[in-house]
């Protein structure tokens, strides 16, 4: 497919379109997914450059991620960029859905890591914003503007994103059973001189902890000095040998059955980790972000969500994994009708896709 | 409604001692970092509140009258440059911090507040990383319009990297708040959209910024080489070894010449090219980088090597640096500043391409630049009493840019469009990229009176959608069409 060809399909089509990658979050969102006609990435499969020396690639949206990731390993080089993947899952689909990992704290999320974006529009259109150099201030941030909005104004048809070095790695953790412990330890190393590469903390089964990594020829004497940040602040602390697994587990519990994204701040840890206790659930977060998913039994349904909601507020809990049922049953974004910013957000979307193509009733309010 | 009425609105809005109108006093504010761009505007208003802010906007809005935000007018890019119809308006008097919530690294201040008073605020523990040169007197608010970068910028990021909420005044003169202290907040990405927006979009009244703990250790080192090449190949091997440095920046000959005249650091003027790199973070690991980029340096050719031994000698290297630019005015009466970006790797090539533009024009260059992220500081030099000069120099300038984009770059780093280099976009943009920018301008200024005339290279208007057509009153009075 060609980019433009992409554009045209879009402008002149008559009934709802939506543009797929992995299909790995397809549930997402506001709307089920049959009811579109689907347009597949998979053949925008090539990863166009990898500029080593610049540290910056260039993409095709369709392509995995993971492949991207292998691609740049062999330079020693990563796209910092880990969300769980099921399998599959393509870097213009994370990128749409904003969705992130551990690595984030460090490096920042898809928005902070796109340099540019080309976008198939529904006017029939190609379009590009940003460049592909690491620094670039000419024109609107459009990669941004397309960043986490779910297609739902036009097709992402390539990225041009900055990467990072690969450096040794080592990491430490600290568990306990009280929530404010936990909590208190994570941000003890939020506010350390500490330069961690990640800082996560999690939640389950009356238990918690603190996962932190740092990368660089120094990494081990840092995992040192955090595991006694650790111990000071009441957790059983330990350095790790092996790391990966840790993180992995990190990584996968972002999805489930049903499961909440928290936009909290770092001082309201602790009442999200005593919520999920309460409601029976699981949690993993990035300590120092405030961000955390709050996986929970599907028997909690909507009115768990409901209730971690109440609690947390005003912190947006939005919906992502979830059955037919609960999502049916609430907004799946947690965002206040008629607020100006979701105003804006419709009259944006109007510019862009006037006629509603692109994926309509999947994003906030309907958007 | 009659120019008095309209004054007398803003008078009401703004109280009589925060609406100038003399036209001396207008002079003040005509001009912003860019001094070759001055035009005196309608009048001034120096607002205190978002209401106040509103107020104005929302009058402009009724009257159909454009209006331009200015922060601390530092910037280099003509971005804060009077419309001589519309008023100018002014925000150096919302300069209050409204919150320090280090619990939470976060700070909310007032768009008017200095970049460097937000470091001040949240010391010794943390800091703010973005650090433009014109840290001490450059308002955050002009940070967030053209989301301003520094020297420091490679490794820590930008202001969009570090701004996670703000209230804005739209140009219907409503107020919108855009994310918070939280991330991820549901919907468009419109803060990060906003931000870099140059005063097109709204005028930002309360900013929300992320701050982070202070590095344990900070080692900075100056080294000298015979040419550019060769300090350029030093910083890409820097790159190349995983070495994440704080900072790295170059300056030519001219550019050292011109610093040491005025600062007197002691830097051979002799030499080709000043390598600056500055490292932070854990002391071990900024200890071993700081030895690895030290053999990097002697390796690569380099004829001294000048380590800070402590805060004042660290003082004078970025003092000299930063000095580089007012300096220019001993090399030479006019200059011209560019701002654009090549990809690392290109920056031998580039800078070997500007010395061939240099000669054939008869006029030298200095540059001064952020190695890492490969942003060009040109400053073409020329003397405007000489007839002709400035017109070469202005066509050496724009051949550079060119030069730059057909690198694959940026026609600008970190200044912004504005004025100044609206006339280059379509070098770097296609007429369906710039339509695409357009559908989000009007999305939030479909009258086009948020600072008309910057960013983009020509008039543009916005249709209604849906709707009927309705005549623009440019389009009446036959200053632009309907594209």
């Amino acid at each position: 497919v060609s980019y433009q060809a992409l554009a045209e399909r879009l402008r002149d089509s008559t009934s709802p379109v939506r543009v797929v990658g992995g299909r790995t979050k397809i549930s997402w969102g506001g709307a089920r997914a049959d009811s579109f006609e689907e347009i597949s990435t998979s053949g925008l499969d090539q990863i166009l450059e990898h500029n080593e020396g610049d540290l910056t690639a260039v993409l095709q949206a369709g392509v995995p991620l993971a492949k991207a990731q292998e691609t740049f390993a062999q330079a020693n080089q990563m796209l910092a960029l880990d969300p769980p993947d099921l399998g599959g899952a393509t870097i213009g689909g994370v990128v749409a859905a904003g969705d992130s990992g551990p690595l984030r704290h460090r490096y920042g999320a898809a928005r902070d890591l796109v340099l540019g974006v080309t976008v198939a529009l529904p006017d029939g259109t190609v379009a590009r914003a940003g460049g592909k150099v690491i620094k670039n201030v000419a024109g609107y941030d459009l990669a941004k503007l397309f960043a986490g909005s779910f297609g739902t104004l036009g097709a992402i048809v390539e990225l041009a994103v900055r990467l990072h070095p690969m450096r040794p790695t080592a990491s430490a953790e600290g568990h306990g059973a009280d929530p404010d412990t936990v909590a208190h330890a994570a941000h003890a190393l939020a506010h350390s001189q500490l330069e961690a590469q990640a800082l996560d903390i999690a939640w389950r089964g009356g238990r918690g902890g603190v996962l932190v990594r740092f990368a660089g020829v120094e990494a081990e004497p840092q995992a040192q000095a955090a595991r006694q940040a650790l111990e000071q602040a009441g957790l059983a602390a330990s350095v790790m040998e092996d790391d990966d697994a840790a993180w992995e587990a990190q990584r996968a519990a972002q999805r489930g059955d049903l499961v909440v994204r928290v936009s909290a701040v770092q001082t309201q840890l602790a009442d999200v980790l005593r919520m999920t206790e309460e409601l029976e659930g699981g949690m993993v977060g990035r300590a120092a972000l405030g961000i955390c998913w709050v996986s929970l039994p599907v028997e909690a349904g909507a009115a768990g969500v409901e209730r971690l909601r109440r609690e947390l507020a005003p912190s947006a809990c939005v919906v992502l994994d979830a059955p037919d049922e609960v999502r049916a049953a609430l907004d799946p974004w947690h965002v206040p009708d008629g607020s100006p910013a979701l105003e804006l957000m419709r009259r944006t979307k109007a510019r862009f896709d006037p006629n509603g193509v692109c994926s309509p009733g999947v994003f906030v309010g309907g958007i | 409604m009659n120019e008095g009425a309209f004054l007398g609105e803003l008078e009401q809005a703004v109280g009589t001692d925060h609406l100038v109108t003399h036209p001396h006093a207008k002079r003040t504010y005509e001009s912003d970092g860019l001094l070759q761009y001055a035009v005196t505007p309608r009048a001034v208003v120096l607002p205190d509140s978002a209401e106040q802010v509103q107020r104005v906007v929302r009058l402009c809005h009724e009257n159909e009258i454009p209006w331009v935000a200015r922060g601390a007018g530092s910037g280099l890019s003509g971005g804060a440059v009077p419309h001589e119809e519309g008023v100018l308006v002014v925000l150096s008097r919302m300069r209050r911090i409204l919150e320090v919530d280090l619990d939470n690294q976060r700070v909310v201040v007032e768009p008017g507040v200095t970049n460097l008073a937000v470091s001040q605020a949240v010391g010794p523990t943390h800091f703010y990383p973005p650090d433009p040169s014109s840290q001490i007197v450059c308002s955050i608010g002009g940070n967030v319009a053209e989301n301003s970068g520094g020297a420091h910028c490679f490794k820590y990021g930008f202001t969009t990297n570090y701004v996670t909420g703000l209230d804005v005044v739209l140009p219907d003169g409503s107020l919108v708040t855009l994310g918070g202290k939280e991330l991820d907040m549901p919907g468009y990405d419109l803060l990060g959209a906003f931000i870099g927006s140059e005063g097109t979009l709204g005028v930002a009244t309360r900013i929300t910024l992320r701050v982070v703990p202070k590095p344990e250790s900070v080692r900075t080192l100056v080294a000298f080489f015979d040419s550019l090449e060769e300090a350029g190949e030093v910083v890409s091997e820097i790159v190349a070894a995983g070495i994440v440095a704080g900072a790295m920046e170059i300056m030519d000959k001219l550019s050292i010449e011109a610093a040491e005249g005025a600062v007197h650091a002691g830097y051979p003027t002799d030499a080709g090219a000043a390598l600056v790199i500055e490292l932070d973070g854990f002391e071990h690991e900024c200890e071993t980088g700081f030895r690895e980029v030290q053999e990097i340096c002697e390796r690569g050719g380099a004829t001294s090597v000048r380590v800070a031994g402590d805060e004042a000698e660290r003082e004078l290297i970025w003092k000299t640096r930063k000095a580089a630019f007012a300096a220019m005015g001993r090399l030479s009466p006019n200059y011209y500043v560019q701002d654009s970006v090549v990809p690392r790797t290109r920056l031998s090539h580039v800078l070997h391409r500007i010395g061939e533009l240099s000669e054939e024009h008869g006029l030298r260059v200095a540059n001064v630049f952020h190695a890492g992220d490969g942003n060009l500081h040109p400053l073409v030099l020329f003397d405007a009493s000489v007839e002709g000069e400035a017109e070469r120099a202005e066509e050496l300038a724009g051949l550079i840019v060119k030069a730059c984009v057909d690198e694959g770059g940026s026609i600008t780093g970190e200044h912004g469009v504005g004025i100044d280099k609206k006339r280059y976009m379509p070098a770097q943009f296609s007429e369906p990229d710039l339509a695409a920018f357009q559908k989000l301008r009007c999305a939030f200024d479909p009258g086009g009176l948020a600072n008309p005339g910057k960013l983009m290279p020509t008039p543009r208007l916005c249709g209604e959608i849906p709707g009927v057509y309705r005549q623009h009153p440019l389009e009446a009075a036959g200053l632009a069409e309907r594209m």
